[in-house]
């Protein structure tokens, strides 16, 4: 659609704003454990995450708008996680990637929180162990639409 | 290098001088994944460094201890995520080696098992050499290596059927054969590698700015190196030729023509070239595998006490379903005993140490993880140095946590 002089475009600035915010979902550089290596290849020309807007994987919690809680998340490491999230400026979603960030996994112990959502609220879950890159980019997808819809809350990325 | 109990923590701020403490991680993208070090730090220099290990502390171990012996190994590959194929082998080679089936595997199954730690050996290295080159401020190189990669994910996946934790290598043997089409694949990526490999070491090996950043940075003297317990890369970058691969063989390592590179001055550099000369010897290792793969022949002992029978031969056989049933609802007993045994990862020195009481679960098992030791070092290392020189010691080390907490 080419726009000339004269003509204008109208619509909801409630709708431009979530287009914008959807296009560019920033995450946070914050590797914990095998997923994390899956989280590094969607950046990778194979899959390339760019496509989606959100290859600006910001080191600081403050810059970033989604939290990918990528692997196993220890009872020594759950207070930290909780901090960067509370860091993390509104309005900010979160991914739990695989089975041990969402239920704990195999690792039914002493030493692993059972499921990262008993820490803080996660707006879709990953299914796999790993999950494929495919899988995450799939539900950073679900969180783009999240997004435009408006909506929150516990999504099972199943395809 | 000082060995000092006192743990340094942001409240303890020294009184005299500039010095402040600084907390580096456990979230900072240089840490290769949840390590914090505690930096007593002088304007840029680094007075005094302490790493606090734990915050992927898994139990991993202590759930070992409650699974059968077949089901430890999908434990064991989520220890080292980067190598998973050789804490695969590492983990089945111990407990064979209780059982006393050691020299029953298959020549075609040994093969594979070659071909396989080789493999998870250069996709390791590719991610080292990526994120070792992030930290520096070159992004193209990550681009590459996770290329290269993919290639050996793919091939992973074909055979184990999962990208990461295939779970390919048992106790016993192979789950199975190499698929169809996996040899052609394996063959363009033999023909592949030359180049990309001329390609990583044209980004980086004669890089003016890559060599201010690692030569004479995080020096470990041959000296050092034995007393820290260091090996693998780390250990050959100081000038020393200690490979478990030609001193201990196993898998019959033996049998092929490889060579231990090393280097002598023991810098993040040396370490570096040490990494990139070790892909192109697992490289020729895997060609002279490759030749060995034509010749078809069992992949698992013929002993339906320890290996599961071929499902096809269950609904035909009654001896058969017994043995399937024994061994998925009790598994296998393993004699009494404990094992120690070493592989060479990518990161050095994995070994297992099992001790069996005769149940058909470990009774312990304790992992020798190479990181954990060659983490070690930090602390004598970084001393004197900058912060962005610590960055570029970690990365040079190359730690994995899930192997450093377990």
């Amino acid at each position: 659609m080419e726009i000339g002089p004269g003509q204008f475009l109208l619509a909801r600035l409630d709708d431009v704003a979530r287009w914008a915010q959807s296009s560019s979902v920033w995450p946070l550089t914050m590797g914990l454990a095998c997923c994390a290596i899956e989280m590094m290849s969607v950046t990778s020309a194979e899959y390339d995450i760019a496509r989606l807007g959100s290859e600006v994987f910001r080191s600081s919690p403050r810059q970033a708008d989604l939290m990918i809680v990528s692997g196993r998340v220890a009872q020594k490491m759950a207070p930290v996680v909780k901090r960067l999230y509370d860091q993390m400026a509104d309005p900010k979603w979160v991914i739990s990637m695989g089975a041990c960030a969402s239920s704990g996994g195999v690792f039914d112990n002493y030493a692993i929180v059972q499921g990262v959502d008993t820490v803080i609220p996660v707006d879709v879950y990953v299914p796999g162990c790993p999950p494929t890159p495919d899988g995450l980019l799939y539900a950073v997808n679900l969180i783009q639409q999240q997004i435009k819809e408006g909506g929150r809350g516990g999504i099972l990325a199943r395809s | 290098m000082s060995l000092s109990t006192q743990p340094l923590t942001p409240e303890i701020v020294s009184q005299e001088g500039n010095a402040m403490v600084l907390s580096m991680g456990p979230q900072h993208p240089s840490t290769h994944g949840v390590l914090q070090i505690m930096l007593e730090i002088e304007g840029e220099t680094i007075v005094k460094a302490e790493p606090e290990i734990g915050y992927l502390h898994t139990g991993i171990e202590k759930n070992m201890e409650n699974l059968f012996w077949s089901h430890g190994q999908t434990n064991a590959e989520r220890m080292d995520y980067l190598a998973p194929s050789s804490n695969a082998l590492c983990y089945a080679l111990a407990v064979e080696k209780l059982l006393g089936i050691t020299d029953q595997i298959p020549e075609r199954a040994q093969h594979i098992r070659v071909l396989q730690g080789e493999l998870t050996r250069i996709a390791s290295h590719c991610v080292w050499l990526g994120t070792h080159a992030i930290d520096i401020g070159a992004i193209s190189v990550f681009f590459y290596c996770f290329d290269l990669r993919e290639n050996i994910l793919d091939l992973q996946e074909a055979a184990g059927g999962a990208r990461m934790h295939p779970n390919y290598i048992r106790i016993g043997g192979l789950n199975g054969d190499l698929p169809d089409g996996y040899l052609d694949k394996l063959d363009a990526l033999i023909a592949k590698f030359p180049g990309r490999m001329r390609d990583l070491r044209g980004l980086l090996q004669a890089n003016p700015i890559f060599q201010d950043r690692t030569i004479d940075v995080g020096v470990i003297t041959a000296q050092q190196a034995i007393e820290w317990g260091v090996t693998g890369p780390a250990l050959r970058g100081s000038g020393i030729a200690y490979d478990v691969r030609k001193a201990y063989p196993y898998s019959g390592y033996d049998r092929y023509q490889f060579d231990v590179p090393t280097r002598t001055d023991g810098d993040a550099y040396a370490r570096f070239l040490v990494r990139l000369d070790e892909m192109e010897e697992s490289l020729r290792i895997i060609s002279q595998v490759r030749k060995d793969l034509n010749t078809p022949g069992p992949v698992a002992i013929d002993d339906p006490k320890v290996f599961p029978v071929p499902k096809e031969t269950i609904a035909l056989s009654m001896e058969a379903l017994i043995h399937h049933f024994k061994i998925v609802s009790e598994g296998f007993r393993v004699p009494p005993g404990d094992v120690y045994s070493p592989i060479e990862g990518p990161r050095g020195e994995v070994a297992f140490y099992i001790v069996s009481n005769g149940e058909n679960r470990p009774y312990r098992a304790r992992l020798r993880p190479p990181s954990l030791y060659n983490l070690q070092c930090l602390k004598g290392m970084a001393p004197g140095n900058l912060i962005a020189d610590l960055v570029v010691m970690i990365g040079s080390l190359d730690p994995v946590f899930g192997e450093v907490d377990r």
